[in-house]
């Protein structure tokens, strides 16, 4: 019977780390089950929205450009954490990211050379066939065939901890509450960025107005039961993962469709039509990932990207048509901006440009001078109608907070000590490497690592 | 937006609200020639939805991998949505335009052409001859039946026919998606078509049948095509055969003719038997289902032409000779007669997109 055994390894959540972790103890010849908290079409947290993975290499992956060494990926990461990641971690993530690709292949996941638009990350991160919830079924089907128990809808409501030893886990499925016992516990099942009201705790009401781009089932339950029981925080529990997306968007799952990438090409206003920060400050991806906080921080968290029609070809579109309009009064107008107040703002920034040579793929001469707030590259007049502009809200891609663990991705206790057999994989543990900061597909390169780590780890535990 | 004061119908319209969702998403780039063709395209006009729809070889990959497909809100279902839109576009382009309806009825309209095919054989038999010849032993000699010369005016009218009804189908589409001709692309079309490089969802196998990708459609759609090339080879070889050296049938079962005829005639009964067993599998949810009739009466008119031609062999120096050939000339009718308006159509417009995208490959650019 499914509740009656006692597993070797319990696994909450079910999305790349989780799977890995399942995957890796069932290799061990254990009995796993995986515990999803989501229905089955949502399953898998933010690994469904996901599309590669980074990995160091030598070049010779047949789907990148490459090659990406050690050396240079630990640079990467400590120049986006500004030094916020546990070295010896951070060292084990990029050193075993190396085996992720032919491990990948072996459980059945498909890579594919990138193609329009996200050529510049061909040489460090490797893309999944179909994206991530093709790469999330092809692990379920691996695990299947492996014969773990996989229920999805079965959120964790409880867990039974003495002394950071763990021995059960209450859940709810088909409608009632089950205890799964185990011998050993795996924890990946991701932060809290759908969880409003935690995020009201740091944020205030201004968390009404965020859109979650993932599902609304990744509300850190788990996180919350783990660092109830005693087991050591980690990450900055106020910071999350934040980007300007469409604020037409869905509030939860609209996932990569819903981003914006129009920001650079014109300026950004806020309700009251006033520039807030230099849209010319950065390069991709950085860009691009700032723009959620600083509308986080503006009134009624909205904000309003505007571009003429000498850019509107220039971006990726978000799936929802530009706001347009034959003059600024009018689009001020669709938007219910203050006319007058907009006229201002880009009469004033037209006349700060300085004349340049536009290039948007470097950071090119063309800036403002004498405005309180630059943009310092990229800046053309808007001046050619018709006049574009799309809404953006706050979209939170993830949370900072996790659990403390250590390089065999065992948890570690408030006291210091270690969980006798408690693991932690995936987000819920990343902020141990990426304490802050972003560099895209390192969430998936934790998560597969530690849930590799974790698997073997609690696989070896359960034995014992 | 496309220049153009008619309402645009739903398929349209769905087909445009999907590929505006992908182009924003792109995970899919990988799969299929459908996504980066979409890549190359920042708005969608009719005459481009209509050629991603005939680039579509509906394995499902792209479904099972969509995060926006049902329950999503997004409601992302680009296999069914991009089969609706091609089955309309046979319609759209259909020549003569009075036969557009067709492909509403497939079902329907092939039952009825098989049916009064295979009727007007016996009756033409029996009034032609007299009814003792239908049942008469022959020594599989057919032209005591049916003449030769009267075989070759009547198949090769409706052969020349259909030939040209597909001819003038075709040019309509290729001039509305602005095809160019480029001898290089058509023979990496060609060999695309020869492989079905795009029946296999980027190499995992089709999803259509269920979320194990398997390769079982692309090898029974392989005996179905090899077969009837094969098939076509046997008539071929069987007519120069005729004309050129004089020899005339019945062939011995060891000869040239029969022995294509043979191979061709299992990959038609495997073949359409495969894909009406995967067919019965899929989930409907990925399929055009009013119009699912029009893919099983394809099948059902290559598996029969098989099946009674292989009757026909078995019995040919039986009695049941006449009757039998009745019946196998009468499908064979209908199946050509039906060409230019069924789901044969699908190969030919699928290898026209093919050639442009193979073309667009090497000249055009992704829009980012």
């Amino acid at each position: 019977m499914l509740f009656s055994e006692t597993y070797d390894v319990v696994v909450a959540g079910g999305g790349n780390a989780a799977l890995c972790a399942a995957i890796s103890a069932a290799r061990a010849g254990r009995s796993v089950i995986v515990l999803e908290g989501a229905p089955a079409f949502y399953r898998g947290g933010n690994t469904r929205h996901t599309r590669n993975m980074r990995c160091a290499h030598d070049g010779t992956a047949p789907t990148m450009t490459g090659p990406y060494d050690q050396a240079e990926f630990l640079d990467d990461l400590y120049r986006v954490t500004g030094g916020e990641t546990d070295k010896a971690l951070a060292q084990l993530t990029i050193e075993r990211s190396r085996e992720l690709i032919p491990w990948m292949n072996k459980a059945g996941v498909k890579f594919q050379p990138p193609l329009g638009g996200t050529l510049s990350l061909g040489k460090t991160n490797a893309f999944f066939l179909g994206g991530g919830r093709g790469m999330l079924n092809a692990l379920y089907r691996q695990a299947e065939a492996l014969g773990v128990v996989c229920l999805s809808d079965a959120p964790v409501t409880a867990l039974s901890i003495e002394d950071g030893f763990f021995t059960s886990a209450t859940i709810q499925y088909e409608g009632l509450p089950h205890q799964v016992r185990g011998r050993t516990f795996v924890a990946a099942a991701g932060g809290f960025e759908a969880n409003i009201d935690w995020l009201k705790q740091h944020w205030g009401e201004a968390a009404d107005n965020f859109l979650i781009r993932g599902t609304p089932y990744n509300r850190g339950d788990v996180l919350k039961m783990l660092l109830a029981h005693g087991v050591k925080p980690v990450g900055d529990p106020t910071q999350m993962h934040c980007v300007g997306i469409d604020a037409r968007a869905p509030k939860f799952d609209g996932g990569i469709a819903t981003r914006l990438d129009s920001v650079v090409f014109g300026i950004m206003v806020n309700r009251a039509a006033q520039r807030f920060y230099d849209e010319g400050e950065e390069t991709w991806p950085k860009r691009y990932a700032i723009w959620g906080r600083l509308i986080a921080q503006q009134p009624d968290q909205i904000g309003y990207s505007i571009v003429d029609s000498k850019s509107i070809y220039m971006f990726m579109p978000s799936i929802f048509p530009a706001v347009q309009a034959d003059t600024i009064g009018e689009l001020a107008g669709k938007l219910k901006l203050d006319a007058a107040a907009l006229e201002k703002t880009v009469a004033d920034f037209n006349a700060a440009v300085r004349p340049g040579t536009f290039d948007h793929t470097v950071l090119d001469d063309c800036r403002t001078e004498g405005l309180a707030i630059p943009k310092s590259h990229w800046a053309r007049k808007i001046d050619a109608p018709p006049y574009y502009a799309y809404p953006l809200r706050p979209g939170i891609t993830f949370t900072y907070l996790g659990v403390r663990v250590n390089e065999e991705s065992r948890m570690v206790l408030a006291n210091g000590k270690t969980s006798g057999n408690m693991f932690a994989a995936g987000e819920i543990m990343a902020g141990n490497v990426l304490g802050k900061g972003y560099l895209a597909g390192i969430g998936m390169t934790i998560g597969a690592v530690f849930g590799r780590i974790a698997g073997e780890g609690a696989a070896k535990n359960a034995r014992n | 937006m496309p220049a153009t004061n008619l309402p645009r119908s739903a398929a349209l319209a769905e087909a445009d609200r999907l590929m505006t969702i992908c182009n924003a998403c792109r995970y899919c780039e990988g799969l299929c020639a459908v996504f980066p063709a979409m890549e190359m395209r920042r708005t969608f006009a009719d005459s481009d939805l209509n050629y991603l729809a005939n680039l579509c070889h509906q394995c499902g990959a792209c479904y099972s991998d969509c995060q926006y497909s049902p329950p999503h809100e997004f409601n992302v279902n680009v296999p069914a949505a991009l089969a609706t839109l091609r089955n309309d576009s046979y319609a759209q382009y259909a020549w003569p335009r009075i036969l557009a309806p067709a492909f509403a009825r497939n079902g329907l309209f092939i039952a009825l052409t098989a049916a009064a095919s295979v009727a007007a054989f016996i009756v033409g038999f029996v009034a032609w001859r007299d009814p003792a010849v239908l049942f008469a032993r022959h020594a599989g000699d057919f032209y005591k039946v049916m003449p030769h010369n009267a075989m070759v005016v009547l198949f090769g009218a409706v052969f020349v026919y259909a030939i040209a009804a597909l001819t003038l189908s075709l040019r309509a589409f290729w001039r509305d998606i602005n095809g160019e001709s480029d001898l290089r692309a058509a023979g990496e079309a060609t060999a695309d078509a020869a492989r079905l490089t795009y029946l296999g969802g980027g190499g995992g196998g089709c999803t259509s049948e269920n979320e194990r990708p398997s390769t079982q459609r692309r090898v029974f759609h392989h005996f179905t095509f090899y077969g009837f090339l094969l098939c076509f080879a046997s008539t071929s070889v069987a007519t120069i055969y005729h004309y050129a050296f004089g020899w005339h049938a019945p062939y011995a079962l060891t000869s040239l003719p029969v022995l294509l005829g043979i191979a061709g005639g299992l990959g038609l009964l495997v073949g359409p038997a495969g894909l009406f067993m995967l067919a019965q599998q899929r989930d409907v949810v990925l399929t055009d289902v009013p119009r699912r009739g029009m893919d099983t009466a394809f099948l059902a008119m290559l598996f029969l032409t098989s099946l009674t031609g292989f009757a026909l062999m078995a019995f040919r120096d039986t009695g049941a000779m006449g009757i039998l050939l009745a019946l196998h000339l009468g499908v064979v009718l209908a199946l050509f007669l039906s060409l230019p308006y069924g789901k044969f159509v699908h190969g030919l417009y699928r290898y026209l997109a093919l050639v442009k995208y193979a073309r667009e490959k090497r000249t055009a650019t992704f829009v980012d």
